[in-house]
């Protein structure tokens, strides 16, 4: 029962509010839609920190893409053996979770020492720190137990699956049973994550800039397009 | 295409700051944007505001030729900009402007009977604390302190590594500096959310506040370094051109309330397809005329007509030939652009000033108003005419000294006809121009009155339920509006984080921010937040929450308020 709860009713809810979150936040609080920077503050620290756990965070989210979308099959079939597989992971991973939580541990401290960017925090900012420190902390600590004490835990036959069965609509929470308890407090805080994601800062990840790269540099714009305002009423349309 | 633009006499400015203390009534008397000065005014030489911006080689702001001789931002282009989005290494820190703060006024009023007088502390805006003042937007306001940190300015530099500011060779003069809406503009092209645009009708770059998501590139951007972050809600602010009044065909507010009377505004057509050949002159000395050439001839009737066919009204290309902008810059040519070499084609021009060769031409007891003595002082004043050439035209000194030619021209031709002598019909001659046109140009300098100085074509009639602060609507009924789940006019905080729930127009903003602090007894606290009072606008009443940490004894911060 709890196990139906957890690994099949949380995960839809999670991908319900996490995409209506999206959507609702973007329609009714555009102009909170921002990284809330605070660059403007400390210079030094956050150019060390933020790098460092921003890359370190994006080589983590290829890796879990790898991870849990790639069925362990496909890398049978391209030669990769579980071993190789691992050892890579292992490595790669390790490293960029190591300079993602380093990373996050010199923002945090940055953010608690440094007096405007401390008072420019707020209750929903720590409520987010809070968790995303708790998943980056039992994600590295899973993997560290798993590689110090068993020579490893081959979650791509057990989470991996049950990811994606997710996604196919025809989740099997019983793949999750005996899965390591960190792996699982990993996943469940994930869900916790991506349930206040749309109502944190974290909401900048979804407009990462990448249409820069293609667009024009200098962007105009007609007056009377007046984004964002009601539209014209009737009579008051502009004559074509 | 249309721009309006704006032209700036510097011969007429005394310094008195009143265009920036209306700006910042108008635009950024608001909490996060304390420090900001869309208008600012900075005594020349000085280091300006945001201290040492014109140092590019620091900032990398604007646009630089790259090695195959086209046009790349200096700061690096997209896959550069993308790479570097985490952590800006050429942002100005909070304090290359200044540490904004206010005073801690109610101790004068709350202190018990002591010996000595109370003193008001100044308290950082930023976090509360008490701070150490050591600099500010003008802190070198009229040469202030130029014994100490003279050398630092970039332009002086740029002359000869070697110029002290001696006493008897100081010269100096103010300049007032707005965004400068480029044809080109730089901060627009470093927008990775492509949130900065250009609109087509006037030319006035704008940040879509919705669209912003706090990238801080622009900032970079722009070489002038007029752009500028929003610490509390966390998006970039800049300079509007005034467009809610502009669009009703008013001036800008520092325009409008110019003491001295110094500032033109009007229209100016150019040929948009033009800008980028010319942004990309090899020669930097050769972009002031390259921008020139871009500008059209209203007056031509084929420019009309096709200005006309690009759907430019009517009344809008008639404006463009009364434009006093376009008169002053290819009429009269004695405008210049403030750092063409930044290569973002800026709309906001300059008449240098006379006055430091004037000066040093009267203080040698010379007649200061005969032509040949101020010609030849022009040609002698190395360091003032060298200094004028690298703000306005790269460091060549030819289009400087004509324009100061001119004006010394048109100073001693109108001597003549004003002490009812015959006008010497030569002094006009010597500078390429008739005496005809000569008074007209003293008309437009001298003379001109405010429909003359402004010629602003409205936006139209039919438009005019759609401009951003007529209440032809409920009021309430923006995006985002209280009616929409907004924050609501108060500027207050949604639950994401200050200010998340939409801007309300500044207009509304300010609007109750006033009449808050005029009939509530409790201290204006528009931030409702525990440690960023907005004490420009505190009344010096009572004890905003979060001015001082919690005291026990005191319980709440609002216990000690006052009577």
């Amino acid at each position: 029962m709890i196990d139906a709860l957890l690994w099949t009713a949380l995960p839809y809810v999670t991908i319900a509010v996490f995409v209506l979150g999206h959507y609702w936040r973007y329609r009714y609080d555009k102009f909170g839609w921002t990284t809330r920077s605070s660059q403007l503050y400390e210079s030094r620290l956050l150019r060390v920190g933020s790098p460092l756990f921003h890359f370190g965070v994006l080589v983590v989210l290829l890796g879990h893409i790898g991870g849990l979308v790639i069925p362990e099959r496909w890398t049978d079939a391209a030669g990769i053996g579980e071993d190789a597989y691992r050892a890579a992971a292992v490595v790669l991973g390790g490293i960029a979770g190591f300079c993602t939580l380093a990373g996050l541990a010199i923002l945090i401290y940055r953010r608690r020492t440094v007096g405007p960017v401390f008072s420019a925090t707020t209750r929903n900012d720590k409520l987010m720190y809070a968790v995303l420190t708790l998943v980056i902390v039992l994600g590295l600590a899973a993997t560290a137990a798993a590689n110090a004490a068993a020579g490893g835990y081959d979650y791509r036959l057990t989470v991996s699956p049950w990811f994606r069965s997710v996604f196919y609509l025809r989740p099997k929470a019983e793949l999750m049973d005996g899965v390591p308890v960190l792996y699982q407090a990993h996943a469940l805080s994930a869900l916790v994550l991506f349930c206040i994601w749309p109502f944190t800062r974290l909401v900048h990840v979804l407009t990462a800039p990448v249409g820069y790269l293609t667009r024009p540099y200098i962007v105009y714009r007609s007056r009377d397009e007046r984004l964002g305002e009601a539209a014209p009423r009737r009579g008051w349309q502009q004559a074509p | 295409m249309a721009q309006m633009a704006m032209v700036m006499n510097l011969d007429k400015c005394i310094g008195c700051h009143t265009c920036s203390v209306t700006c910042k009534q108008v635009w950024t008397n608001r909490s996060g944007v304390e420090y900001v000065w869309f208008n600012n005014v900075e005594t020349r030489p000085g280091q300006g505001y945001p201290r040492r911006y014109e140092d590019q080689v620091r900032w990398r702001g604007g646009w630089t030729l790259n090695r195959r001789g086209r046009l790349a931002l200096k700061a690096g282009g997209r896959f550069r900009k993308l790479s570097t989005i985490f952590a800006n290494p050429r942002l100005p820190g909070i304090g290359d402007y200044y540490e904004p703060w206010t005073y801690d006024y109610e101790t004068l009023t709350h202190a018990p009977p002591q010996d000595q007088p109370p003193v008001a502390r100044p308290k950082s805006l930023l976090t509360g604390e008490d701070t150490r003042i050591s600099w500010s937007a003008n802190w070198d306001d009229d040469l202030g302190g130029s014994v100490e940190h003279g050398d630092k300015d970039v332009v002086l530099a740029e002359i000869s590594a070697k110029v002290t500011l001696e006493f008897d060779k100081t010269f100096m003069f103010y300049l007032p500096r707005i965004c400068e809406h480029c044809l080109n503009p730089s901060c627009a092209a470093s927008c990775p959310s492509g949130a900065i645009y250009k609109r087509t009708e006037d030319g006035i770059v704008l940040v879509d506040q919705d669209r912003c998501r706090g990238w801080r590139m622009c900032v970079t951007g722009c070489p002038y370094k007029k752009v500028y972050f929003n610490h509390r809600t966390g998006k970039a602010e800049k300079c509007t051109f005034c467009f809610p009044r502009v669009e009703v065909g008013i001036p800008t507010i520092c325009s409008e309330t110019c003491v001295g009377r110094l500032r033109y505004i009007g229209l100016m057509l150019y040929d948009a397809d033009r800008v980028l050949d010319a942004a990309s002159t090899p020669d930097d000395t050769g972009l002031y005329e390259a921008q020139r050439q871009v500008f059209l001839d209203p007056h031509d009737p084929r420019v009309a007509a096709a200005a006309e066919r690009d759907g430019i009204p009517h009344d809008w290309i008639e404006a463009a030939r009364r434009s006093p902008v376009h008169a002053l810059i290819n009429t009269y040519e004695v405008a210049l652009p403030l750092h063409p070499e930044y290569r973002t084609m800026p709309m906001v021009w300059y008449i240098p000033p006379l006055s430091p060769v004037v000066d040093v031409v009267r203080d040698t007891g010379h007649d200061a108003e005969d032509s040949g003595n101020l010609f030849a002082a022009i040609d002698a004043l190395r360091i003032p005419i060298e200094y004028l050439a690298e703000l306005f035209t790269a460091g060549d000194t030819a289009p400087v000294g004509a324009v100061l030619r001119r004006l010394a021209a048109m100073r001693a031709y109108m001597r003549d006809i004003n002490l009812g002598r015959d006008p010497d019909a030569r002094i006009p001659e010597r500078v390429g121009m008739t005496g005809e046109s000569m008074y007209e140009m003293y008309r437009l300098l001298a003379l001109a009155k405010y429909d003359e100085r402004y010629v602003i074509p409205p936006a139209h009639a039919e438009q005019a339920h759609g401009l951003e602060e007529l209440a032809t609507e409920c009021s309430l009924d923006y995006d985002g509006g209280p009616g929409m789940g907004g924050a609501g006019p108060a500027g207050g905080s949604g639950p994401f984080g200050e200010a998340s729930g939409g801007a309300p127009p500044i207009a509304v903003e300010n609007f109750h921010m006033l009449k808050h602090r005029q009939t509530a007894d409790r201290p204006a606290d528009p931030s409702d937040k525990r440690h960023r009072v907005n004490l420009l606008n505190w009344d010096g009443k009572g004890m905003p929450a979060g001015l001082f940490p919690r005291r026990r004894d005191l319980g709440d911060g609002d216990a000690g308020a006052g009577p």
